[in-house]
């Protein structure tokens, strides 16, 4: 019986379902098609609710989804039917959050393709194979950015006093929620 | 969209849909990766290549197996950058990569050198890969770094050994068990996330020791975890250990509850919530104990988090199944979050109402549910008609009202399932509470005359014409089902004249009118309606004929085809035309259960000359076909039933023989399915030799021995008893291989001359009354109970003494008798204190046979069953008891 809590996949769409970034953590979906036809389930299913304020939930399948939307970017994390909500709905937060930060507010579908280098390193801080890695978003953050700021890539835009000084505006606010 | 007008650059405006990554080709990607290879590298641009190939894969682009060996190797010249963002993209896309055993190599060094490297960020990320991508023989030489980076002083190089580990113990536990020492240390870590993760690995090494897991509970218990998640994670283990303890403690208070009521006070929500649902999922949980999880759960139903709402209306939803009482108190939230915009919470919380109302609350609780029903989807509403048929159920004098508002959804649009879901459910309140029979046939009545579902306008009139003719005016539905025969396709038409048929022959008054109508039907456009006219006129007198006997008529149209359809299938197709009429009573009746595998006989091809059935065959018939090719077993007459394999080796032994029994009225024949293990060795002349002086009643009378067993191509031997005709024997066998064996040349795979005779002691056989007893299904229980009447009905009551749970014992009893569980009732709801199962099977002498067993929780464990059973014969009643009584 497999008692450590589990992510099945993590996805982030687009206002239309379009893939932006994907990871599936569990062989539940073996092929390509497998997992589109999930992601069409799961965008139907949402697409008319509204999840912008507090994260949203839904059954379906026997699988837990929580889903959160910003903008045109559409945020999902599954889990199986006996998982705990609340967890993976911590997770969602964390991989919502860590995006807003790391996308420095412009959280769209094009900013995200823009930066999608870390959206993937994101993704692969939170969670190893299905084992939750990490779930806070400053944490997430921190260590994604710390390296592209080494890299220079699409940040370099920004100088490192700016981009920490939004980072700290986006912390404070997030603790003042 | 204002947000584009701000951007500098005019010419994306343009474009809407605008992606950088459009127009991205594999190809020309591909051509890009080869700056991977230059002496000077660009940081910069290898990491915008890499971002694209993950791109690609990530929409779910593939790369043969050439172009992602191509990829890999120019992939790992980029570990010559000091380059930290380039290195952490690397590391991304080998994991995406996968490589083979022999590319793994090639990175191997450069991965070992940065798990050993100062940068914490390369050490976790290394050790991370590394672990991915490695196989069992590589991990003996980084074993020693990672039992380091367990208890690295870096959190995250401590958890990235950690998760590691979880995933290597499914591959390679021998050698992740080694490291239990640091596994142990990093449980204490002041790393809230190391904690967690160490606490996961720690118990996945240690979860078949009962005794560790035990002690480990224990001692963190006393104290907090310091993540959340960790803290989870020890109210499921802890759980688990109350869960295995509970055989053990009959009396007195239970062990570590107060450690979960004490996690329903944490600051943490997700804590909190597994705490609670900890506690509902106790086994034989108390009132007492519910009471404080149900409090917070009732908090967090008016959270203004839709989650902690759903996790919460979810609980109690399946509290309210087995203890409706303990939820009550949260009725009033509850009706509050019928308007839920969260649909699925909604829906969870009408179905707990439902399940908690009381009979004086069912008539507003219907009024509100009208109202939401029109705005749900179809899947939520079945879910609602489930749960009002059960409500239904409880409260029969509330019928009318619940049977209205099933009628009323019944008229809305509405797809398939959800119409049967809803017809479904009438039909089994119409069983169930007499009172509502009538008005529930005129709403079906309604129904069909406006139906689009073929299906299940078929299956209403087919359940008219058993239930319609027994009601006090069977007339007024005669209408209702002849205007299908105007209105309908050919398939409703057909089912529409078998159910006037069925009204002509229960109702005599009836008769002169169904004639009439019937012979219209003659003229009908359709073959099958027409030959269906034809016959129930033949069958019921309407043209003059000679009538045959009421009751045979009856049997003829009523009666239930206790034959499965695949078996009656396959027999007309096997049966070739000739001078001898198709009999139907040599159709086997032997539910399929699991297809043949592995026990077909190689070679053994059956002699029939017509096309191979299509599909595979059921099992009986493969055997039937095996045993009926032997010639020695070919006056046996007909197979009444065959066992599954009963290995009579243990797994990985030199010879692998199981045994399936077959049955015959007067014959028992044992099928030997041996395997030989040994690459060196052929075997001859295989027999088995049986010992049954312990089964008094069977002598030998044939065997047939298997000529020549080679390396891993089973094969069968058989050996025949005779045994006193329709009798139930019973006995114990045992059993000696008896071989030559020869050995094989491995480089020639000749064998040699001489062989060597020599014997192999398998284990004893036992011939037991369910080898007499056929798993045959009966479609509708109730129906088959009545009409086979009290004559030969036997009941008694057992004690079965303390078992583990309702669910084995039910199991255990289904075992023994090795009948067929009818409507799902083999399966036991959880926490629930008593059960009735219903199962049905055929005994030998084709005799049905019908049981009902009730079982009862009698004190904290012991089990106790009241057996009902219904046959055709007496003795039979009386045999079913006594293996009861025996087993």
């Amino acid at each position: 019986m497999e008692l450590c809590p589990l992510i099945k996949n993590i996805l982030l769409l687009d206002s239309e379902g379009k893939r932006v970034a994907v990871k599936y953590y569990s062989d539940d979906w073996p092929t390509n098609s497998a997992k589109e036809a999930f992601e069409k389930a799961v965008f139907s299913k949402t697409q008319k609710t509204n999840a912008r304020t507090e994260a949203e939930i839904t059954m379906f399948d026997n699988y837990i989804v929580v889903y959160k939307f910003v903008q045109d970017l559409h945020f999902f994390v599954t889990g199986g039917e006996n998982e705990n909500e609340i967890i993976l709905a911590t997770v969602l937060q964390g991989f919502f959050d860590a995006v807003g930060l790391l996308l420095r507010g412009n959280e769209d579908k094009k900013e995200a393709l823009e930066n999608l280098d870390l959206i993937l390193l994101c993704l692969d801080e939170i969670v190893d194979g299905g084992v939750i890695l990490e779930t806070d978003a400053n944490v997430i953050a921190g260590k994604v950015d710390s390296h592209s700021m080494d890299s220079g890539a699409p940040l370099s835009e920004q100088t490192i006093t700016q981009a920490l000084a939004t980072a700290r505006e986006h912390l404070t606010r997030s603790l003042l929620q | 969209m204002a947000q584009p007008l701000v951007k500098k650059d005019d010419d994306r405006d343009e474009e809407a849909d605008y992606s950088p990554f459009l127009g991205i080709e594999k190809g020309a990607v591909l051509q890009e990766a080869r700056v991977f290879n230059d002496p000077q590298l660009d940081p910069r641009r290898c990491s915008q290549v890499i971002t694209k190939l993950l791109y690609l894969l990530n929409q779910g682009e593939s790369f043969t197996k050439v172009e992602a060996t191509e990829v890999f190797f120019a992939v790992t010249k980029l570990f010559q950058s000091k380059d930290i963002g380039l290195r952490r993209m690397v590391y991304v896309m080998i994991k995406e990569l996968s490589p083979s055993a022999d590319e793994v190599i090639i990175v191997t060094s450069s991965l070992m050198k940065d798990m050993t490297s100062k940068t914490d960020m390369y050490r976790a990320n290394a050790i991370r890969v590394l672990c991915r991508i490695t196989d069992g023989t590589l991990l003996t030489q980084i074993e020693r770094y990672l039992k380091q980076a367990i208890v690295d002083k870096n959190p995250v190089v401590a958890s990235a050994a950690l998760v590691s580990g979880i995933h290597l113990l499914q591959t390679n536990p021998e050698i992740v068990k080694r490291w239990s020492n640091e596994v142990q240390e990093a449980v204490q870590s002041r790393a809230a996330l190391v904690q967690f993760h160490a606490l996961a690995l720690l118990h996945q090494i240690r979860q078949n020791d009962r005794l560790a897991v035990n002690k480990l509970v224990s001692s963190l218990t006393r104290g907090s975890a310091r993540s959340p998640l960790a803290q989870c994670l020890l109210i499921r283990y802890t759980s688990q250990v109350i869960r295995e303890s509970a055989n053990n403690i009959q009396t007195g208070d239970r062990p570590f509850y107060d450690f979960l009521e004490g996690c329903l006070r944490h600051k943490a929500e997700m804590v909190i919530f597994e705490a609670a649902r900890a506690i509902t999922e106790l086994n034989g949980v108390t009132s007492r104990e519910l009471t404080p999880a149900i409090t917070v759960l009732q908090l967090f139903l008016s959270s203004s988090k839709p989650v902690l709402r759903f996790a919460a209306v979810r609980t109690l939803n399946k509290v309210a199944m087995t203890h409706p009482t303990a939820v009550t108190n949260c009725n009033i939230d509850m009706e509050s979050l019928i308007s839920d915009q969260n649909r699925s919470i909604a829906t969870l919380a009408i179905t707990t109402l439902l399940k908690t109302g009381n009979e004086s609350s069912v008539d507003r609780l219907m009024k509100q549910i009208t109202n939401f029903m029109s705005d749900i989807a179809d899947e939520f509403k079945i879910v609602v008609v489930e749960a009002i048929r059960s409500l239904c159920l409880k409260f029969p004098l509330k019928h009318r009202s619940l049977m209205n508002f099933l009628s009323n959804i019944l008229r809305e649009e509405g797809g398939f399932e959800y119409k049967k879901a809803i017809v479904d459910s009438i039909v089994i309140l119409i069983r169930d509470i007499p009172e509502a029979k009538e008005t529930g046939l005129l709403h079906l009545c309604e129904f069909i005359e406006d139906c689009e579902f073929t299906y299940l306008s078929t299956q209403i009139l087919h359940f008219l014409g058993i239930e319609g003719p027994k009601t006090s005016d069977p007339s007024k539905y005669i209408r209702y089902i002849y205007n299908r025969v105007h209105l309908e396709n050919a398939t409703v038409r057909a089912g529409a004249v078998s159910t006037l048929a069925k009204f002509g022959a229960m109702v005599d008054a009836l008769k002169p009118r169904i004639f009439v109508l019937l012979r219209r039907c003659l003229f009908d456009t359709d073959d099958e309606v027409r030959d269906r006219a034809t016959l129930y006129l033949n069958t019921l007198g309407g043209d003059g004929a000679v009538v045959e006997t009421g009751a045979d008529v009856k049997e003829f149209l009523f009666g239930s085809l206790d034959i499965p359809l695949v078996n009656l299938e396959n027999s007309l197709k096997n049966y070739e035309p000739s001078e001898k009429p198709f009999d139907i009573n040599y159709v086997p009746k032997e539910v399929k259960t699991q297809p043949l595998a592995e026990k077909k006989a190689p070679g053994k091809k059956p002699a029939g000359l017509g096309a191979p059935p299509p599909g595979p065959p059921s099992t009986v018939d493969a055997y039937e076909k095996l045993l009926s090719s032997i010639p020695e077993f070919a006056n046996f007459g007909k197979l009444f039933k065959s066992s599954a394999p009963v290995e009579l080796t243990e797994a990985e032994t030199e010879y692998a023989v199981n045994v399936v029994k077959h049955i015959f009225d007067g014959h028992v024949v044992f099928q030997y399915n041996c395997t030989n293990t040994i690459p060196e060795q052929l075997l001859e002349n295989v027999t088995v030799i049986v010992d049954a002086s312990e089964a008094e009643e069977f002598a030998e009378v044939a065997s047939k021995p298997l000529r020549s067993l080679p390396y891993d191509s089973p094969g069968q031997t058989f050996v025949a008893f005779e045994k006193p005709e329709g009798v139930p024997a019973v006995g114990k066998f045992s059993n000696m291989l008896r071989f030559i064996v020869k050995e094989v040349d491995p480089s020639t795979g000749e064998a040699e001359e001489d062989g060597v005779e020599d014997e192999y002691q398998l284990e004893d056989l036992e011939v037991i009354t369910a080898d007499y007893i056929l798993k045959v299904g009966v479609s509708n229980f109730r129906n088959a109970w009545e009409s086979m009447g009290a004559d030969f009905e036997r009941v008694d009551e057992y004690g079965l003494g303390p078992r583990d749970s309702l669910a084995e014992a039910v199991n255990a009893v289904i075992d023994l008798l090795g009948m067929h569980p009818c409507e799902g009732t083999e399966v036991v709801p959880p926490n629930s204190r008593s059960h009735t199962c219903l199962l049905s099977g055929v005994y030998i002498g084709n005799v049905k046979v019908l049981v009902r067993l009730q079982f009862g929780l009698d004190g904290p464990k012991d089990v106790a069953m009241k057996l009902a059973v219904r046959s055709e014969d007496e003795n039979v009643s009386d045999a079913i008891h006594e293996i009861v009584a025996s087993g």
